[in-house]
């Protein structure tokens, strides 16, 4: 009983606490700013994912030695986007962010990235899909530094001559498949990793390549949500082509394959081709699959095949406590030649500085063909519009794949979409 | 609301749970109750030295708690730990007030865990919070200005040295190109001379002005953040703490009509919606958080987009849950059946077993199944030497859930009722043996409603749990197939992993709409365990 009695009192006041801290956040979003505003310590916190935090440590440390002040890098594995916005709008955020450029719009429209005034010669000096990425209503909002897209991995064992068209792929994965010596055509992501809806960010070269279009353009660079190309003649006959591909058709694209389990098939020889990111080299490299990475190829006498670029970029948070520190940080140290090439060397991303990229195609001859494959992309639209594209246009590209007919499945995407667009503007 | 009906669930559990374990209850309580007022007794050392203990650390947490409180000004959080502590001082100081002793953290869990979330969440579900109205309307018009600042296009950037004079704040600016040196204050720009420039082009030292280091440059960010030195056309503003730019703010808020000026347009501010809209109906993308009355509650209801498809998720819904519990509830009696034979052998090795799905992960085993489900590479159709396409039709998609929930779900039922077939009396069979009844007959008379005393309220929460297994369809099927004329609603949706799409599938999260939706579902998952614990009570009569 005396045990029992202790633990009840440690339960009771752990409730005490539960309760005061549950309450203590309801008022404190209103009085508590003013208050937390005068006590400013200067720690510049940074939020970067398990790798970037290894690398950026020491550049960090050697920030906060020069400038007298203390520096924190925060490992942030999971959810980092909505974490971020969680944590800065209780004013416990970081001043540093590193992310992807895709969440631009949404962090600008709640308010907690600042924009990053840099000159046109400082500019120049960044691949240009990066430039146009971190740029959002004119306005550059983040430092980049990495660069991702897709590119066609392709076994020169199996297949010793890079397909010029998405047909030659096939032709060529279905002669492989006949003869017995490899199992599916090519390794081509259609489902995201829970296997049950499509995955838009693969299958866009696809649809690109078949003369389809999510959104317009609008006169300062920014997608137009206005112009949505999902639904128009255009996008049906992209599909169309995507169908002839399906389980249906020629049965290239199945929607079991995913990201991994293409992977997984690339690199245990059991296909010829396979469309990838960098992020799968270190994989096929410890395979060791003889390899070669080409951009992925276009629909005969079709448009060029774009693949979404994502920028890896560093951002100053609104909210943070050291907005001057982070901005000489970010735009001082993070930009730095030797930033982008110690983030290279920790992984082998395609570094957005043009120096930094140099350097890294000369230690990796694979940077220069991934750089290739960027050319024709485009940067993943960032604007917060996006967000009511996935859901149905990912179920869109499930119902082509398995077959279903084309033109109603387009224009029911369309239609939901807009739908969703038009309800929030 | 939530008050009366978790006041209203909890006796009906424990009264329930109390006739299950019938007269074996009744005595280990009683015994508890002796042990208890012997060994609290006010003659007992120990218990004294007990209740010291126990007194300091109710202090110790309770200052703990309070410190940050206090230094945040919190005096509302403080109060609630001053008043929780004296309450629990005063329950626990003294060998009497027994009930109390258990009310009171019963209380406090209730208040803070389900009272407090249910009531916060109703407050949501009044206004408009999501992305793009996280915040206040100062913090959306401080966020307009500070990303409406542009670079003037061609201008050079300057090497910028924070300084102060008199307690001013200065930027002290060299032009590397022209090698010249300024000071710059709200007033404007002025050429100095007798400057030192540093190897970085920057002033490291200017006469009459002090030059701040790094770190006290820092603690005056604000400041320095705020600092516009008027030039024409334009303002030179700091980036970081070592460069400056000549940029020029193209939006201004203007208290005097409420509304965002810039490129000769205005953005009116809208209260109703919290955001600046423009007489063409474009909005500014920062918005903040206002009150919209019940305009998501109502929307929910008269929302088309929203109701179209409710009646059908519903039936699902309903038919997953109650299929979930049933099968779950058959398959594990029927299991703990088998086990309690005692011509049954190797018991432990099957309890164990079987106990296995329940102590595992449920998240990654449900990924697991996943993956065991795919068409081509999955381990159900190469074992089986299948070509089912498990989760892409909607009657194998369903199967599989439910499967895969029924897999996860019936040890916990199996370990209810293993516990409760050793409380049947063996008597009670006996005596239906010498009556002449079948097996069936004694399983079907004796020990089925005997086992439902026990498992009844069990199969209520079970219910009101799997209603809402949002992990449970959404990490195996995501809600999918979805039919090709209708991406938005998929074949194995419940309410809630529709309602999850809905709510942060559009523009962001918006988490007003999703409060509201939630506090549906919440009703309806109420209204069917009120119900169902009625029944429970039922069953209570018949024995």
């Amino acid at each position: 009983m005396r045990r029992s009695l202790v633990a009840l009192a440690a339960c009771l006041t752990l409730t005490a606490c539960g309760g005061g801290t549950a309450t203590e956040k309801t008022p404190g979003n209103a009085d508590a700013t003013p208050a937390g505003q005068a006590a400013s310590s200067a720690t510049l916190t940074i939020w970067a994912d398990q790798k970037r935090s290894d690398t950026l440590k020491p550049f960090a440390e050697a920030f906060a030695k020069e400038n007298g002040i203390k520096a924190e890098v925060v490992v942030v594995a999971q959810n980092q986007q909505q974490t971020f916005v969680t944590a800065s709008q209780a004013g416990k955020g970081p001043d540093v962010l590193v992310g992807a450029h895709d969440w631009i719009g949404n962090l600008v429209q709640n308010g907690l990235i600042e924009p990053i005034q840099m000159t046109e010669d400082r500019l120049s000096g960044y691949v240009d899909v990066a430039r146009r990425a971190v740029t959002y209503d004119g306005q550059v909002y983040g430092v980049p530094y990495a660069v991702e897209n897709l590119a066609l991995y392709r076994n020169t064992d199996l297949a010793p001559e890079a397909p010029k068209t998405f047909d030659e792929l096939v032709a060529t994965g279905r002669k492989l498949k006949e003869a017995g010596r490899v199992k599916e055509i090519v390794g081509y992501p259609v489902s995201q990793q829970n296997g049950q809806s499509g995955d838009t960010y693969h299958i866009y070269p696809l649809y690109t390549s078949g003369g389809g279009h999510l959104f317009g353009t609008k006169s300062n660079g920014d997608p137009d949500p206005a112009d949505l190309g999902v639904g128009t003649p255009a996008s049906v006959a992209a599909f169309e082509k995507i169908a002839a591909l399906g389980e249906k058709g020629a049965g290239a694209l199945k929607r079991s394959f995913t990201s991994d389990n293409s992977a997984a098939m690339f690199a245990e020889g059991k296909t010829a081709f396979m469309v990838s990111g960098p992020w799968r080299l270190a994989e096929v490299r410890t395979a060791g699959v003889k390899y070669d990475v080409t951009p992925v190829p276009p629909f005969k006498g079709g448009e060029p095949a774009r693949s979404f670029v994502g920028v890896q970029s560093f951002f100053v948070a609104s909210k943070g406590k050291n907005k001057a520190l982070a901005q000489e940080f970010v735009t001082n140290t993070l930009a730095s030649d030797d930033v982008a090439k110690a983030l290279f060397d920790a992984e082998p991303r395609m570094p957005a500085l043009r120096t930094a990229l140099e350097y890294a195609s000369a230690k990796d001859p694979d940077v220069a063909k991934f750089e290739a494959a960027a050319k024709d992309g485009v940067p993943l639209p960032a604007i917060p519009q996006m967000v009511a594209v996935w859901q149905p246009f990912n179920a869109l590209i499930h119902s082509v794949v398995k077959g279903d007919p084309v033109e109603p499945a387009v224009k029911a995407a369309g239609k939901a979409i807009a739908e969703q667009l038009g309800q929030a503007g | 609301m939530t008050v009366t009906h978790g006041s209203g669930l909890r006796p009906g559990r424990r009264g329930s749970g109390g006739a299950a374990s019938g007269g074996g209850g009744a005595r280990p309580g009683a015994r508890r109750h002796q042990t208890s007022t012997r060994a609290a007794g006010p003659g007992s050392t120990a218990a004294t030295l007990g209740r010291v203990l126990a007194l300091g650390l109710i202090i110790g947490v309770a200052l703990w708690a309070a410190a940050p409180l206090v230094s945040a000004g919190n005096w509302v959080g403080v109060g609630i730990v001053a008043v929780v502590t004296a309450a629990a001082l005063y329950v626990y100081l003294s060998p009497r007030r027994l009930p109390a002793k258990y009310l009171l953290p019963t209380t406090l869990l209730l208040l803070a865990f389900q009272v407090f979330p249910v009531l916060y969440t109703m407050s949501l579900a009044l206004t408009n919070v999501g992305d793009g109205h996280l915040g206040t309307k100062q913090e959306a018009i401080a966020a307009i200005e500070a990303s409406s600042v542009r670079r003037e296009a061609g201008s050079a950037e300057y090497r910028l040295t924070v300084a102060e004079k008199g307690g001013a704040l200065v930027f002290l600016l060299a032009d590397p190109a022209r090698r010249r040196a300024y000071a710059g204050t709200e007033d404007g720009l002025r050429e100095i001379g007798g400057a030192t420039l540093g190897s970085g082009g920057r002033v490291t030292a200017a006469e009459g002005y002090t030059v701040l280091t790094p770190a006290q440059a820092a603690a005056r960010g604000d400041e320095v953040g705020s600092l516009a030195v008027p030039v024409d056309g334009g303002a030179i503003r700091a980036q970081g703490l070592t460069r400056a730019y000549e940029g020029r703010a193209t939006l201004a808020y203007d208290a005097g009509c409420d509304c965002v000026k810039g490129d000769g347009r205005a953005w009116r501010a809208d209260d109703e919606q919290g955001r600046f809209t423009a007489p063409d109906g474009s909005a500014l993308p920062q918005g903040w958080k206002v009150g919209v009355g019940w305009s998501n509650l109502t929307a929910a209801v008269t929302n088309p987009k929203i109701n179209t498809h409710f009646l059908g998720v519903f039936a699902w819904n309903l038919f997953y849950a109650v299929a979930v519990v049933g099968l779950t509830a058959a398959l594990g009696v029927a299991a703990a059946l088998v086990l309690h034979h005692p011509r049954m052998r190797g018991v432990r090795i099957y309890r164990t077993l079987i106990v296995l799905p329940y102590a595992m992960p449920a998240f990654a085993m449900l990924l697991v199944w996943r993956d065991m489900f795919n068409t081509d590479f999955g381990l159900i159709n190469r074992m089986l030497g299948l070509d089912v396409d498990w989760l892409g039709t909607p009657l194998t998609a369903r199967a599989s859930v439910l499967l895969v929930q029924l897999w996860l779900g019936f040890p916990y039922m199996f370990l209810v009722a293993t516990g409760a077939l050793q409380t049947i009396p063996a008597e009670y069979l006996e005596a239906a043996q010498v009556d002449g009844a079948s097996a069936w007959q004694r399983f079907r008379k004796v020990t089925l409603p005997l086992l439902l005393l026990a498992l009844a309220p069990l199969l209520v929460s079970s219910f009101a749990f799997n209603f809402n297994n949002f992990n449970g369809v959404f990490l195996v099927t995501a809600g999918g197939p979805f039919p090709s004329d209708n991406p938005m609603v998929g074949a194995t949706d419940l309410l809630i992993t529709y309602t999850f799409r809905l709510a942060f599938g559009q523009q962001g999260a918006q988490y007003g709409l999703a409060s509201a939706i939630s506090i549906y579902v919440y009703l309806i998952v109420a209204v069917i365990s009120v119900i169902g614990f009625r029944r429970t009570r039922a069953f209570k009569e018949v024995s």
